[in-house]
């Protein structure tokens, strides 16, 4: 499992990082003008673009008296990687992140609040370096308190990876493309760190039970510290940008 | 914490990819000098002294070594010494020796890891003062250079920053690159190549000799005596349009202007002949080679050639000789080889090299040529001033280069083993020579020992299994301290359906992973050596002496864990019931195999150790009986024991091992519990238990086998390993009992050998054991001395819920990377040990002269390959061309009528030819059948001439052997 060296003997990760430094986070909300809510993120060189619309009627199907529908679509643009994609949605892939963003974004909003109502939930990955279904949940995130839905807690989502130093296991935080590739295993958490608990976690490979403890935790720090940079962006936009923005689309 | 700056790196390959990486600058990173105030070092960060002490009379001020990536390649051996302290070793530096070469990687890192030796290894690429982008069209070693330059001023500024008025340490970077170091110059950087360096070192004498001549082999084209290699370029093309072939380059070990390569897409091997035919290859490198057109195939020669004992220069010569006699003259088309010559070299795959030195004849000449032990590898030319000191020595060689002027290779001294001939210095030279590692166990390793006076915890006993009450006792041979496995056997009461006797049979093995934790040091340090080594005089343990000869040993009367696999058994031997647990074992007595006997035959003995030992011993003939039943092979191979003089460990006499009924007791119940713990393991693990295999031979291998059996009227049935094992049985010739034997072990050279997979990585009918006839097998009862028995208990344990598994346990793609390590250092033991042998029996015949018995075991075109079974020792008889014809069809030696062929019974003369002192080997002599002119006469024997009148008639031949051997045996008991 120990594979390719993904720590030097200094400790530093291949890209200069240390194994629990995130990569470096960019945010900006209000993007676009058109939806109730949008954000913009970058996490090192992963660009994830979000859009909100609703709550508004559902359409009859999918109604619910519950309360609100997630209606999630996660997209891939083609020029996103090295080698063009042909497909930017609607395949597997796509699909199964779809359902997964559903599952953690339908966690934090509070759903009861707005039945037989449908939200729309639209991410598009601009550039995919590793870890894009992350930067797509924290994107969402943002966009959703731009749209001013209500939310139990920030959700965030990260990732978490294992490498060997000296013989002892340290789990990596935030994952790379290349770390990713290396072939070792990657745990994805979305979670709520607010409220402690965990909306979807997802595993690439197999993982030894004595490591998962460690690894899990690590990636729970990684969604606490994510929260913290997202809070900072949402209270840096109120203070400066909500007069600003309103004078602009008015 | 950190900086936040952005770079991308951006590369391209194949069909051009754009890759944009991240690249983080820190200022974080510590500069590591003891000097520095201003990084925020912690106390034990400091890597490099304050003050460091000069050694050089260059630079006479106190300074710190920045080393390029060149001299960390290529002058490894000068690093190593511990005369350079002080040494910043660059990020850049290291991530290109890892790209190019991972030994000396490791090399590396364990002087990095040395506290002492003071090496600061700084992380340049990420610091953000020191990190430079490549510029538009520089390439990427003039970037790295740049990279080097940037950082070793840095480092000069950085010092300096803080410590106007103070002293602190310089910067002198060295560089064997003379237009680095102008530029270097021009920018302000000391610097200095590393020869001038080294020479001016003091206090640290023969520092010089381990300089690496390096020369880029290509450049020397003025008097050169070899053909230029093609470039890496020119050799990928060839070999994508299919001109040239790639494969290993291994040297004849009798021929040294000889050797073949085997590559994809011939036969045969290429066959490769004279100075140019294999143009600078070494022994294991990977060559490119070119194939002739077919009429220029020769044939491999069937003479001995070896290197003149003198240095004639840089000479090519003796092509002649050998091309002469290989001349495709006869047109026997099976000998024709493809034959070619080497273009290029791939990947060299040198490492040191044992050997002596043969000192020049000039006084005061630094020049020397050096012998390796090992007869493939090529003489070189290593320079030293210790001439004098270092001839009647063993010492160690690395190779630098072979560069196109110069006959031999270049190389280098790194040490001394010890006086050619003494015991621990040829100890040394087999540990060398067979990869086995044999350093003290290191500080880490020796701390995961228990106390020396342990003893087994309460807590432990009661989550085991109590056996301290069962007669447990354990067989082993004589002077065995490493007991890993003891036995119990005791009726039980009930009988079977069949209204048979039942027995409870037990196997206790040592719990070595009790002690040997997962991934310790301990466990590491084992796994690395896999195994115990033998030789004659000398344990190389896998695990240290604490545990391998007390605490894991199952001594007799002492309380240890066990690991036992526990069986109900009836009268026929019949497995009812198996059951595996951890147990805690109290042995009754640690018997020989001879006491054990003993025990056995003794009637008057009726106390519980020897009832149990009488039960155990029918059960296993049962057992075998069976075993042989379904087909299992009784193979044999001459073991010899040498009684060592307590003083001073020589040998002073060998004999064949003794074989009695308990050794194969023991044998057959630890065969039984391996192959429960496989079938068990299997079951549970189908993608990681660790198995061993045993392939069936090729029919190949059996044919000179063959024909040699159809000689002496056996027809030998070798389609499955039941027929062979029944056709063997049956092929026995009454008068001459050791016939059986040495067919038996003339089948044993035919096999393959067994290897251990990991079942995720075979097929399930791949896992059949073809020795023992059994569909599965694993090694569970020496966990001792094999590191694979470790592997075993841990699954077994977990498996039954006595232990935790670990994640690398699981891992396929880890075990099969075990396997490989353990199949490639069982080997390696193996060959050390033998190579033991044979140095001893080296050492026994130094100074007498025996005449003995002997058999023909095959007949080669020159020589007849003889064993002589009292001592089991086996070599050449050389046979002159110009009185002996050989028959190629039958195998068979003629000469005035006598003929020699494969299982002929002879009396030869065993004698030590020392006059090289790298090879010594014993010489054997033909005394019987006599042949004139050729036979040695022993002087004491007066009939000589009437027996040969008489030679050629078998009866009376048979007679004279048995009179030869009743004089033999008159002569010593004259002694």
């Amino acid at each position: 499992m120990p594979g390719p060296d993904l720590l030097s003997s200094q400790g530093l990760r291949l890209d200069g990082r240390r194994p629990n430094e995130l990569r470096r986070i960019k945010c900006k909300l209000g993007v676009f003008t058109q939806p109730d809510g949008s954000a913009y993120l970058e996490q090192g060189n992963t660009k994830v673009l979000a859009a909100v619309y609703g709550p508004h009627q559902a359409a009859k199907s999918k109604s619910s008296t519950d309360g609100v529908v997630v209606n999630c679509q996660y997209s891939t643009a083609t020029f996103s990687t090295g080698e063009r994609k042909n497909r930017p949605r609607g395949d597997r892939k796509s699909q199964e992140m779809s359902m997964h963003l559903r599952q953690a974004l339908t966690a934090a909003i509070k759903t009861e609040l707005y039945p037989r109502s449908q939200i729309d939930i639209y991410v598009e990955v601009l550039q995919a370096d590793g870890g894009a279904y992350c930067a797509g949940v924290n994107a969402a995130t943002l966009a959703l308190i731009d749209a001013g839905i209500p939310l139990r807690a920030y959700a965030c989502a990260c990732s978490a990876s294992m490498a060997w130093r000296a013989g002892q296991p340290e789990p990596l935080l935030d994952v790379g493309h290349v770390e990713e590739a290396a072939g070792g295993v990657v745990l994805t958490v979305a979670a709520l760190p607010n409220t402690g608990s965990i909306a979807l976690l997802e595993m690439s490979h197999r993982l030894h039970m004595d490591y998962f403890d460690v690894v899990l935790s690590r990636a729970m720090q990684g969604c606490r510290d994510i929260e913290i940079i997202l809070d900072r962006a949402v209270r840096d936009h109120l203070a400066e940008g909500w007069t600003k923005q309103d004078i602009v689309t008015i | 914490m950190w900086t936040t700056k952005t770079f991308l790196t951006k590369t391209k390959r194949g069909n051009i990819l754009k890759i944009v990486r991240e690249h983080y600058l820190r200022d974080d990173l510590l500069c590591g000098s003891a000097a520095c105030n201003i990084c925020p070092h912690k106390d034990d960060e400091f890597v490099l002294a304050s003050n460091p002490e000069s050694i050089c009379a260059l630079f006479e001020y106190p300074h710190y070594l920045v080393l390029d990536t060149n001299v960390v390649l290529h002058q490894m051996d000068v690093l190593e010494e511990d005369a350079l302290t002080n040494v910043i070793i660059l990020q850049t530096v290291l991530e290109e020796v890892k790209h190019q070469n991972t030994a000396i990687f490791q090399r590396l890192l364990e002087i990095i890891g040395n506290k002492k030796r003071k090496f600061y290894s700084f992380v340049n690429e990420h610091h953000k003062d020191t990190y430079i982008e490549r510029g538009p069209g520089e390439k990427p070693n003039d970037r790295n250079d740049r990279a080097i330059r940037k950082a070793a001023s840095w480092y000069a500024s950085h010092l300096s920053a803080n410590n106007v008025g103070g002293q602190f340490p310089k910067i002198v970077l060295l560089t064997d690159d003379e237009g680095n170091r102008k530029i270097a110059q021009e920018e302000g950087i000391v610097c200095c190549s590393v020869k001038d360096y080294i020479e001016n070192v003091n206090g640290f004498v023969g520092l010089i000799d381990k300089l690496s001549k390096n020369v880029i082999p290509e450049s020397c084209s003025k008097d050169a005596l070899y053909p230029a290699h093609l470039t890496p370029t020119q050799i990928h093309s060839g070999i994508r349009n299919g001109k040239l072939f790639q494969g290993t380059f291994h040297a004849s070990r009798d021929n040294f202007l000889e050797g073949t390569v085997s590559v994809n897409g011939y036969e045969k091997p290429i066959l490769l002949q004279g100075h140019i035919g294999i143009n600078r290859a070494v022994d294991g490198d990977m060559v490119a080679v070119e194939i002739f057109p077919e009429e220029e195939w020769r044939k491999p020669s069937d003479i001995v050639l070896e290197d003149k004992a003198d240095d004639p220069g840089d000479l090519l010569e003796e092509e002649a000789v050998l091309l002469n006699t290989a001349k495709p003259a006869d047109n026997n088309k099976d000998e024709i080889t493809p034959t070619g010559k080497v273009v290029g070299i791939i990947r060299r795959k040198w490492r040191q090299y044992c050997g002596i030195l043969m000192p020049s004849k000039f006084p005061g000449a630094t020049r020397h040529l050096f012998t390796p032990a090992e007869k493939r590898i090529p003489r070189v030319r290593i320079e030293t001033r210790q001439s004098d000191i270092l001839a009647a020595q063993r010492i160690l060689v690395a190779l630098d280069s072979w560069p196109r002027n110069s006959r031999y290779p270049l190389g280098h001294f790194v040490r001394a083993l010890g006086p050619i001939g003494d015991k621990d210095a040829e100890n040394e030279v087999i540990l060398l020579e067979h990869d086995v590692p044999h350093a003290r166990f290191s500080e880490a390793v020796l701390a995961c020992l228990p106390p020396n006076d342990w003893t087994i915890p309460e807590e432990e006993i009661k989550k085991r299994v109590d056996l301290r009450s069962i007669c447990i006792c354990s067989v082993d041979p004589p002077g065995c301290t490493d007991i890993d496995d003891a036995l119990h056997a005791r009726p039980i009461e009930g009988t079977t359906a069949d209204g048979l006797v039942k027995y409870e049979v037990g196997v206790h093995i040592a719990d070595v992973t009790y002690f040997v934790r997962p991934n310790t040091a301990l466990d590491k340090e084992a796994a690395a050596r896999s195994t115990t080594v033998y030789l004659v005089d000398k344990r190389i343990d896998m695990v240290p002496d604490l545990l391998s000869s007390n605490l894991c040993s199952l001594r007799g009367g002492e309380e240890r864990l066990a690991f036992s696999c526990v069986w109900e058994i009836d009268e026929n031997a019949n497995v009812l019931s198996t059951k595996f647990h951890k147990s805690v074992i109290k042995s009754a007595a640690a018997m020989t195999y001879e006491e054990a006997q003993i025990a056995i035959d003794d009637s008057a003995r009726q106390d519980q150790i020897a009832s149990s030992l009488r039960v155990l011993n029918a059960l296993a003939k049962k057992l075998k009986r069976k075993r042989l039943d379904n087909g299992a092979l009784l193979l044999a191979s001459p073991e010899i024991r040498f009684q060592v003089d307590s003083e001073t460990h020589d040998p002073i006499e060998v004999q064949a091992k003794k074989i009695v009924d308990t050794n194969s007791m023991v044998e057959e119940f630890m065969l039984l519990a391996n192959v429960s713990v496989a079938e068990k393991l299997a079951a549970e693990y189908p993608q990681c238990a660790l198995l061993r295999r045993h392939p069936a031979p090729p029919p190949a291998n059996f044919t000179t086998f063959l024909k040699a059996a159809m000689q002496q009227g056996f027809e030998i049935d070798v389609s499955t390993n039941k027929s062979f094992s029944a056709s063997l049985d049956k092929a026995q010739i009454p008068d001459r009992p050791f016939f059986n034997t040495l067919l038996r072990i003339m089948a044993t050279r035919c096999m393959q050998q067994a290897v251990y997979f990991s079942s995720g990585t075979k097929m399930q009918d791949e896992f059949y054991h073809y020795g023992l006839a059994c569909p599965i097998y694993t090694h569970f009862t020496s966990p001792i001395r094999r590191y694979a028995d470790v592997i075993v208990h841990r699954l077994l344990a977990a498996c039954i819920g006595e232990d935790v598994t670990h994640a690398s346990l699981l891992d396929t793609k880890q075990a099969d990377s075990i396997c490989d390590n353990l199949n490639y250092r069982h080997r390696q033991a193996q060959y050390a040990g033998r190579a033991s042998v044979a140095l001893n029996t080296h050492i026994l015949f130094k100074n007498r002269v025996e005449i003995e018995a002997a058999v023909v075991l095959s007949v080669k075109r020159n020589a007849l390959q003889v064993l002589i079974p009292k001592y089991g020792l086996e070599g050449p008889l050389y046979l002159p061309s110009d009185k002996f014809t050989y028959n190629e069809e039958e195998h068979f030696q003629i000469c005035n009528g006598v003929v020699l062929k494969t299982f002929d019974e002879l009396t030869v003369r065993l004698s030590l030819d020392s006059t090289n002192l790298q090879h010594r080997k014993l010489v054997f002599q033909l005394v019987e059948p006599h042949i004139p002119g050729f036979s040695y006469v022993p002087e004491q024997a007066m009939d000589v001439d009437a027996k040969t009148e008489e030679k050629k008639e078998e009866k009376v031949e048979a007679k004279k052997r048995k009179e030869a051997r009743d004089t033999k045996v008159k002569k010593k008991a004259k002694k």
